[in-house]
């Protein structure tokens, strides 16, 4: 696994859009770390066209949810889960017009998760600004099931829903936002390697 | 591998459609269908009379759902090189010619929940094949279509009377005016636009969408580049070890293949990337005519697209 894969998604980090009508900030614990950075340098008036959909997970999620209230952006909202996130952004995609920016910053599976929604209505994945904040915890289909394990930090690791040994790959899905695991003992079932913690 | 592969195809039809566009139907003389193209796809036509030569790129406009036969609309550039002039004054009904597989490097973008298409003039032509195919698939799109004038302007009834209000015209001698800045305001997310036409139609067309906000992967444009003329200038081929001489009128990768060197090419205009050629040396100034290099990319001077550049100073050398 040295060389990198093609798939392997970059997260270049938020810059400001000064043409966009709308700027619509998706974010996630640590990733609010990231749009205060983008307040540090974005244009005046920036906020005043801007949405901010805040999922408050982590310890510190009041603590940020206080920092980007006072960036004053024209709507706020604070959601206790991705899923409720992703449901809040769907409803708001759905009514947006051209003009509108998404911008992602968190974990992830969290910027894998707005990147599906965004890909639902025609949005190019590059048209999206992406920065990667917080765990670097994995969301992996297990390539025999098909299931989806969230929060995977180890490989290998058991998948969550047929209980086969998954070796983590590099190999990416953006349609799923999940990482490939592939059975790690095939050849002789219970021969696994160690378990590395590499995506804590 | 050089060039596409090539087909020999029979003119069935030559219409003149305006004084200026000449309509073409080609048939293969071989077999019965052609390969398949889809909308926005284009052919580079090739053809020699004599001392006189043509080798053009042309939009598909036919539908991309007859594989018996395509069709070109040749515009008569009165300025031109004599490609166009020549087509227009000896290619007629049965003459044979010599076309290029289809490429498409304007294609559709079928994640798009609406599909803006903007003409100007003869750039019409790729959307007449992409209209056939988005009106098939059942795609919502709308065809805005800028002309001089009535007369000069080519299938605009023809569009009207298969599509009806999705069809939208603009005449320049009764002051119609595109209205770009209201087309683009309040488009459904994940909208796309496609535009051809004249390079300044494309040049208002691409910043207009950025200032209102659009993101670039959502904005397509095709521009074939004419290669434009320029003073006479050699090339030295380090690999063929031959000193070659581009004449005023013709372009590098025209001089190179008048001497029987085939180099990669798809779409003879500046667009596609397929001729890039490294640079080996280059005391003079390199002419960036394309519009596939980057800025950073045409400052180096470490790479030409020998379809549309040219060169001027003391010498060149091509790593070739």
């Amino acid at each position: 696994m040295t060389e990198p894969m093609l798939s392997r998604p970059r997260y270049p980090g938020l810059s400001a859009d000064p043409h966009a009508k709308l700027n619509l900030i998706v974010c996630e614990g640590e990733g609010a770390g990231a749009v205060l950075d983008l307040a540090a340098k974005a244009p005046d008036g920036f906020f005043s066209r801007a949405a901010i959909l805040f999922c408050a997970t982590g310890a510190s999620g009041s603590t940020y949810q206080t920092k980007l209230e006072s960036l004053q952006p024209a709507n706020f909202w604070v959601l206790p889960s991705i899923a409720t996130a992703m449901f809040r952004l769907k409803g708001v995609l759905a009514t947006a017009t051209m003009g509108t920016r998404l911008y992602a910053a968190g974990t992830e599976p969290f910027i894998g998760s707005v990147l599906q929604e965004a890909l639902a209505v025609g949005i190019d994945f590059k048209s999206v600004f992406t920065e990667h904040r917080g765990s670097a915890k994995r969301r992996i289909q297990c390539v025999h099931c098909k299931g989806l394990t969230e929060d995977v930090t180890a490989s290998p690791f058991t998948c969550a829903h047929c209980g086969l040994t998954l070796f983590v790959r590099d190999h990416y899905s953006r349609r799923l936002g999940a990482f490939q695991g592939v059975c790690v003992d095939a050849e002789v079932p219970g021969e696994v390697p160690p378990v590395e913690e590499l995506y804590p | 591998m050089s060039a596409p592969a090539e087909i020999r195809v029979r003119v069935t039809e030559a219409e003149a459609v305006t004084p200026a566009i000449k309509r073409l139907k080609l048939v293969p003389v071989t077999s019965n269908a052609l390969p398949d193209f889809s909308g926005g796809a284009h052919t580079v036509v090739h053809y020699t009379d004599g001392p006189r030569h043509v080798r053009n790129p042309y939009s598909l406009m036919g539908s991309p759902f007859d594989s018996s036969a395509y069709q070109i609309s040749v515009l008569r550039v009165p300025d031109s090189r004599g490609g166009s002039a020549l087509i227009h004054d000896s290619v007629n009904e049965g003459t044979e010619i010599t076309i290029t597989s289809p490429i498409n490097l304007f294609p559709i973008d079928r994640r798009a929940r609406r599909h803006i298409l903007i003409a100007g003039g003869i750039g019409i032509t790729p959307f007449m094949a992409m209209t056939a195919q988005l009106d098939r698939e059942g795609a919502d799109f709308q065809l805005h279509y800028a002309m001089r004038c009535r007369d000069t302007g080519a299938y605009w009834k023809v569009l009207q009377g298969l599509y009806g209000h999705r069809v939208h015209t603009y005449f320049d001698d009764s002051n119609q005016t595109l209205p770009l800045t209201r087309l683009l305001d309040g488009q459904p997310l994940g909208t796309h636009l496609y535009v051809c036409g004249p390079a300044g139609m494309i040049d208002w067309v691409l910043k207009t969408a950025r200032h209102a906000g659009w993101p670039d992967e959502n904005v397509h444009y095709e521009r074939f580049a004419a290669p434009p003329p320029g003073n006479t200038f050699a090339v030295e081929l380090a690999k063929s070890k031959r000193t070659i001489e581009v004449g005023p009128r013709e372009s590098v990768l025209e001089a190179i293949e008048a001497a029987g060197i085939e180099p990669q090419f798809l779409c003879r205009g500046g667009a596609c990337g397929q001729c890039e050629t490294a640079v080996v040396c280059a005391d003079g100034t390199l002419q960036h005519n394309d519009h596939y290099l980057s800025d950073d990319e045409k400052a180096s001077g470490k790479k030409m697209m020998i379809c549309v550049s040219r060169f001027e100073g003391a010498r060149l050398v091509l790593d070739l």
